[in-house]
Protein backbone atom coordinates (compact mmCIF):
# COMPACT_ATOMS: atom_id res chain seq x y z
CA UNK A 1 0.00 0.00 0.00
CA UNK A 2 0.78 3.73 -1.31
CA UNK A 3 2.00 5.71 2.09
CA UNK A 4 -0.59 8.06 2.24
CA UNK A 5 0.32 11.43 3.59
CA UNK A 6 -2.25 13.96 5.63
CA UNK A 7 -1.97 17.25 4.62
CA UNK A 8 -0.51 19.99 7.08
CA UNK A 9 -1.82 23.36 5.92
CA UNK A 10 -1.05 26.72 7.75
CA UNK A 11 -3.83 29.42 7.69
CA UNK A 12 -2.46 32.16 9.91
CA UNK A 13 -1.24 30.98 13.15
CA UNK A 14 -3.19 27.68 12.72
CA UNK A 15 -2.03 24.09 11.51
CA UNK A 16 -5.49 22.46 9.43
CA UNK A 17 -4.44 19.04 9.72
CA UNK A 18 -8.12 17.29 7.59
CA UNK A 19 -7.89 13.61 7.82
CA UNK A 20 -9.83 12.88 4.76
CA UNK A 21 -9.28 8.87 4.34
CA UNK A 22 -8.88 5.52 6.68
CA UNK A 23 -5.37 5.35 7.53
CA UNK A 24 -3.20 2.91 8.83
CA UNK A 25 -1.51 3.12 12.59
CA UNK A 26 1.60 3.73 10.75
CA UNK A 27 0.59 6.54 8.99
CA UNK A 28 -1.37 7.49 11.82
CA UNK A 29 1.87 7.80 14.24
CA UNK A 30 3.49 9.57 11.58
CA UNK A 31 0.43 12.43 11.27
CA UNK A 32 1.68 12.67 15.19
CA UNK A 33 5.17 13.42 14.36
CA UNK A 34 4.58 15.36 11.71
CA UNK A 35 2.17 17.52 13.43
CA UNK A 36 4.55 18.46 16.58
CA UNK A 37 7.42 19.07 13.84
CA UNK A 38 5.05 21.52 12.11
CA UNK A 39 4.31 23.52 15.26
CA UNK A 40 8.21 24.01 16.19
CA UNK A 41 8.84 24.51 12.30
CA UNK A 42 6.23 27.58 11.84
CA UNK A 43 5.30 28.43 15.52
CA UNK A 44 1.62 27.35 14.81
CA UNK A 45 0.01 28.84 17.82
CA UNK A 46 -3.22 26.26 17.72
CA UNK A 47 -3.87 23.45 15.45
CA UNK A 48 -7.22 22.16 14.11
CA UNK A 49 -7.72 18.69 13.36
CA UNK A 50 -10.86 17.84 11.07
CA UNK A 51 -11.99 14.56 11.33
CA UNK A 52 -15.70 15.24 9.77
CA UNK A 53 -15.05 12.53 7.22
CA UNK A 54 -13.05 9.68 9.52
CA UNK A 55 -15.81 6.74 9.78
CA UNK A 56 -14.71 5.75 12.61
CA UNK A 57 -12.44 6.38 15.55
CA UNK A 58 -10.58 3.09 17.49
CA UNK A 59 -9.06 3.33 20.91
CA UNK A 60 -5.70 3.82 17.86
CA UNK A 61 -6.94 6.78 16.96
CA UNK A 62 -8.58 8.52 19.77
CA UNK A 63 -5.23 8.00 21.36
CA UNK A 64 -3.40 9.51 18.74
CA UNK A 65 -5.60 12.82 18.85
CA UNK A 66 -5.37 13.09 23.06
CA UNK A 67 -1.71 12.66 22.57
CA UNK A 68 -1.45 15.70 20.09
CA UNK A 69 -3.39 17.76 22.03
CA UNK A 70 -0.91 17.20 25.55
CA UNK A 71 2.07 17.47 23.36
CA UNK A 72 1.26 20.69 21.56
CA UNK A 73 0.28 22.13 24.81
CA UNK A 74 3.78 21.00 26.20
CA UNK A 75 4.56 23.26 23.02
CA UNK A 76 2.13 26.31 23.94
CA UNK A 77 -0.42 25.46 21.23
CA UNK A 78 -3.74 24.62 21.60
CA UNK A 79 -5.55 21.98 19.92
CA UNK A 80 -9.36 21.74 18.90
CA UNK A 81 -11.12 18.63 16.93
CA UNK A 82 -13.86 19.30 14.74
CA UNK A 83 -16.22 17.42 12.31
CA UNK A 84 -16.77 14.22 15.02
CA UNK A 85 -19.99 12.63 13.31
CA UNK A 86 -22.82 11.21 15.76
CA UNK A 87 -22.19 7.85 15.38
CA UNK A 88 -19.10 8.21 15.68
CA UNK A 89 -19.34 9.58 19.08
CA UNK A 90 -21.96 7.48 20.35
CA UNK A 91 -19.23 4.50 19.77
CA UNK A 92 -16.18 6.48 21.48
CA UNK A 93 -18.38 6.57 24.65
CA UNK A 94 -19.40 3.04 24.46
CA UNK A 95 -16.29 1.87 23.53
CA UNK A 96 -15.11 3.91 26.55
CA UNK A 97 -12.96 6.83 25.59
CA UNK A 98 -13.14 10.05 26.98
CA UNK A 99 -10.52 11.87 24.56
CA UNK A 100 -9.47 13.21 27.42
CA UNK A 101 -7.70 16.80 27.17
CA UNK A 102 -9.26 17.18 23.58
CA UNK A 103 -11.29 20.56 23.27
CA UNK A 104 -14.15 19.85 20.44
CA UNK A 105 -16.16 22.22 18.18
CA UNK A 106 -18.83 21.11 15.60
CA UNK A 107 -17.24 22.36 12.74
CA UNK A 108 -14.11 24.10 11.12
CA UNK A 109 -15.64 27.44 11.82
CA UNK A 110 -16.62 26.69 15.07
CA UNK A 111 -12.90 25.31 15.76
CA UNK A 112 -11.65 28.42 14.99
CA UNK A 113 -13.86 30.81 16.46
CA UNK A 114 -13.13 28.97 19.69
CA UNK A 115 -9.10 29.02 18.74
CA UNK A 116 -9.17 32.71 17.90
CA UNK A 117 -10.69 33.54 21.30
CA UNK A 118 -8.12 31.15 23.54
CA UNK A 119 -5.41 32.65 21.92
CA UNK A 120 -7.21 36.78 22.67
CA UNK A 121 -7.60 35.32 26.21
CA UNK A 122 -3.81 34.23 26.28
CA UNK A 123 -2.63 37.62 25.21
CA UNK A 124 -4.55 39.41 27.16
CA UNK A 125 -3.33 37.32 30.48
CA UNK A 126 0.04 37.95 29.09
CA UNK A 127 -0.30 41.73 28.57
CA UNK A 128 -1.80 41.43 32.70
CA UNK A 129 1.47 39.96 33.57
CA UNK A 130 4.12 41.90 31.96
CA UNK A 131 1.98 45.13 33.47
CA UNK A 132 2.21 43.75 37.05
CA UNK A 133 6.24 43.31 36.38
CA UNK A 134 6.26 46.80 35.09
CA UNK A 135 4.31 48.14 38.53
CA UNK A 136 6.27 45.92 40.52
CA UNK B 1 -28.87 -25.14 1.64
CA UNK B 2 -26.38 -23.07 0.24
CA UNK B 3 -22.80 -22.87 1.38
CA UNK B 4 -22.93 -19.84 3.13
CA UNK B 5 -20.33 -17.00 1.86
CA UNK B 6 -17.16 -16.39 3.92
CA UNK B 7 -14.89 -13.15 3.33
CA UNK B 8 -10.74 -14.08 4.84
CA UNK B 9 -8.16 -11.13 5.03
CA UNK B 10 -5.15 -12.22 6.71
CA UNK B 11 -3.30 -9.87 9.11
CA UNK B 12 0.13 -9.50 8.76
CA UNK B 13 0.72 -5.36 8.82
CA UNK B 14 -1.52 -2.25 10.38
CA UNK B 15 -2.39 -1.76 6.72
CA UNK B 16 -4.37 -4.88 6.79
CA UNK B 17 -6.24 -3.46 9.97
CA UNK B 18 -7.45 -0.41 7.20
CA UNK B 19 -8.07 -3.71 5.02
CA UNK B 20 -10.73 -5.78 7.48
CA UNK B 21 -12.31 -1.79 8.48
CA UNK B 22 -12.96 -1.91 4.85
CA UNK B 23 -14.76 -5.24 4.32
CA UNK B 24 -16.71 -4.89 7.74
CA UNK B 25 -18.04 -1.44 6.48
CA UNK B 26 -18.98 -3.27 2.82
CA UNK B 27 -21.13 -6.14 4.18
CA UNK B 28 -22.66 -4.17 6.90
CA UNK B 29 -24.29 -1.70 4.17
CA UNK B 30 -24.73 -4.50 1.89
CA UNK B 31 -27.04 -5.92 4.90
CA UNK B 32 -28.34 -2.96 5.69
CA UNK B 33 -27.67 -1.96 9.54
CA UNK B 34 -27.65 1.66 10.58
CA UNK B 35 -25.52 3.92 10.75
CA UNK B 36 -24.34 3.35 14.15
CA UNK B 37 -24.45 -0.36 14.05
CA UNK B 38 -21.87 0.27 11.12
CA UNK B 39 -19.58 2.25 12.96
CA UNK B 40 -20.27 0.48 16.16
CA UNK B 41 -19.12 -2.74 13.65
CA UNK B 42 -16.24 -1.37 12.11
CA UNK B 43 -14.71 -0.26 15.58
CA UNK B 44 -14.96 -3.28 17.18
CA UNK B 45 -13.31 -4.98 14.44
CA UNK B 46 -10.47 -2.65 14.22
CA UNK B 47 -9.74 -3.51 17.51
CA UNK B 48 -9.96 -6.89 17.40
CA UNK B 49 -7.74 -6.88 13.92
CA UNK B 50 -5.02 -4.68 15.82
CA UNK B 51 -5.35 -6.97 18.97
CA UNK B 52 -4.25 -9.57 16.35
CA UNK B 53 -1.28 -7.20 14.91
CA UNK B 54 -0.45 -6.56 18.35
CA UNK B 55 -0.06 -9.55 19.92
CA UNK B 56 -0.30 -13.07 17.66
CA UNK B 57 2.48 -12.06 14.54
CA UNK B 58 -0.45 -12.80 12.15
CA UNK B 59 -3.89 -14.00 12.21
CA UNK B 60 -6.98 -14.21 10.15
CA UNK B 61 -10.22 -12.75 10.60
CA UNK B 62 -13.69 -14.64 8.75
CA UNK B 63 -16.40 -12.21 8.09
CA UNK B 64 -19.92 -14.41 7.50
CA UNK B 65 -23.61 -14.05 7.56
CA UNK B 66 -25.54 -15.97 9.42
CA UNK B 67 -29.07 -16.62 10.83
CA UNK B 68 -31.36 -17.52 13.88
CA UNK B 69 -34.80 -17.05 15.16
CA UNK B 70 -35.75 -15.63 12.13
CA UNK B 71 -33.19 -13.13 12.29
CA UNK B 72 -29.93 -12.36 10.35
CA UNK B 73 -26.39 -11.07 11.58
CA UNK B 74 -23.02 -10.39 10.67
CA UNK B 75 -20.52 -12.67 12.46
CA UNK B 76 -17.06 -11.69 12.37
CA UNK B 77 -14.12 -14.19 13.82
CA UNK B 78 -10.61 -13.03 14.65
CA UNK B 79 -8.37 -16.10 14.86
CA UNK B 80 -4.65 -16.03 15.83
CA UNK B 81 -1.87 -18.62 16.90
CA UNK B 82 -0.08 -16.25 19.23
CA UNK B 83 0.32 -16.58 22.57
CA UNK B 84 -2.92 -16.79 24.33
CA UNK B 85 -4.45 -15.04 26.58
CA UNK B 86 -3.25 -16.29 30.85
CA UNK B 87 -6.05 -14.66 32.47
CA UNK B 88 -9.29 -14.08 30.40
CA UNK B 89 -11.10 -11.91 32.84
CA UNK B 90 -8.43 -9.68 33.87
CA UNK B 91 -7.94 -9.07 29.71
CA UNK B 92 -12.14 -8.19 30.11
CA UNK B 93 -11.59 -5.45 32.23
CA UNK B 94 -11.56 -1.98 31.22
CA UNK B 95 -8.09 -0.33 31.03
CA UNK B 96 -5.98 -3.38 32.12
CA UNK B 97 -3.44 -3.31 29.15
CA UNK B 98 0.07 -5.34 28.65
CA UNK B 99 0.87 -3.05 25.68
CA UNK B 100 0.85 0.90 25.17
CA UNK B 101 -2.89 0.55 24.50
CA UNK B 102 -5.75 2.30 26.52
CA UNK B 103 -6.77 -1.58 27.51
CA UNK B 104 -10.57 -0.63 25.64
CA UNK B 105 -10.04 -3.35 23.07
CA UNK B 106 -11.44 -6.31 24.33
CA UNK B 107 -13.75 -5.43 26.85
CA UNK B 108 -14.83 -1.91 24.15
CA UNK B 109 -15.87 -4.45 21.43
CA UNK B 110 -17.47 -6.55 23.74
CA UNK B 111 -19.67 -3.53 24.19
CA UNK B 112 -20.11 -2.83 20.86
CA UNK B 113 -21.71 -5.55 19.66
CA UNK B 114 -24.67 -8.28 20.82
CA UNK B 115 -22.29 -11.27 20.93
CA UNK B 116 -19.01 -11.75 22.04
CA UNK B 117 -17.12 -14.65 22.42
CA UNK B 118 -13.75 -15.61 23.21
CA UNK B 119 -11.21 -18.17 23.39
CA UNK B 120 -8.04 -18.78 24.64
CA UNK B 121 -5.72 -21.41 25.02
CA UNK B 122 -1.71 -20.47 26.28
CA UNK B 123 0.47 -21.30 23.40
CA UNK B 124 -1.93 -22.31 21.09
CA UNK B 125 -3.81 -19.19 20.43
CA UNK B 126 -6.91 -16.50 20.49
CA UNK B 127 -10.47 -16.72 18.57
CA UNK B 128 -12.68 -14.20 18.94
CA UNK B 129 -16.23 -13.91 17.74
CA UNK B 130 -18.66 -11.05 17.35
CA UNK B 131 -22.38 -11.35 16.03
CA UNK B 132 -24.65 -8.09 15.50
CA UNK B 133 -27.93 -8.76 15.09
CA UNK B 134 -30.51 -6.65 12.33
CA UNK B 135 -33.23 -5.81 14.25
Amino acid sequence: MTAFKVPILKVGDVLLVSIQADIDDRAVLELQQRVLEQIELTNARSVLIDISLLEMVDSFTGRMLSDIASMASIMDAATVVVGIQPAVAITLVELGLELKGVSTALDVDDGLRILKERMKEKRRKRTVGADEHATA
Amino acid sequence: MPQPEVSRIAIKGSEDIVRVRAAVREAAVQMGFSNVDQVRLVTAASELARNIHLYASGGLVELRRVHAGGRSGLRVDFEDAGPGIVDLELAMTDGYTTSRGMGKGLPGSRRLVDDFDIKSEVGKGTLVTIIKWLL
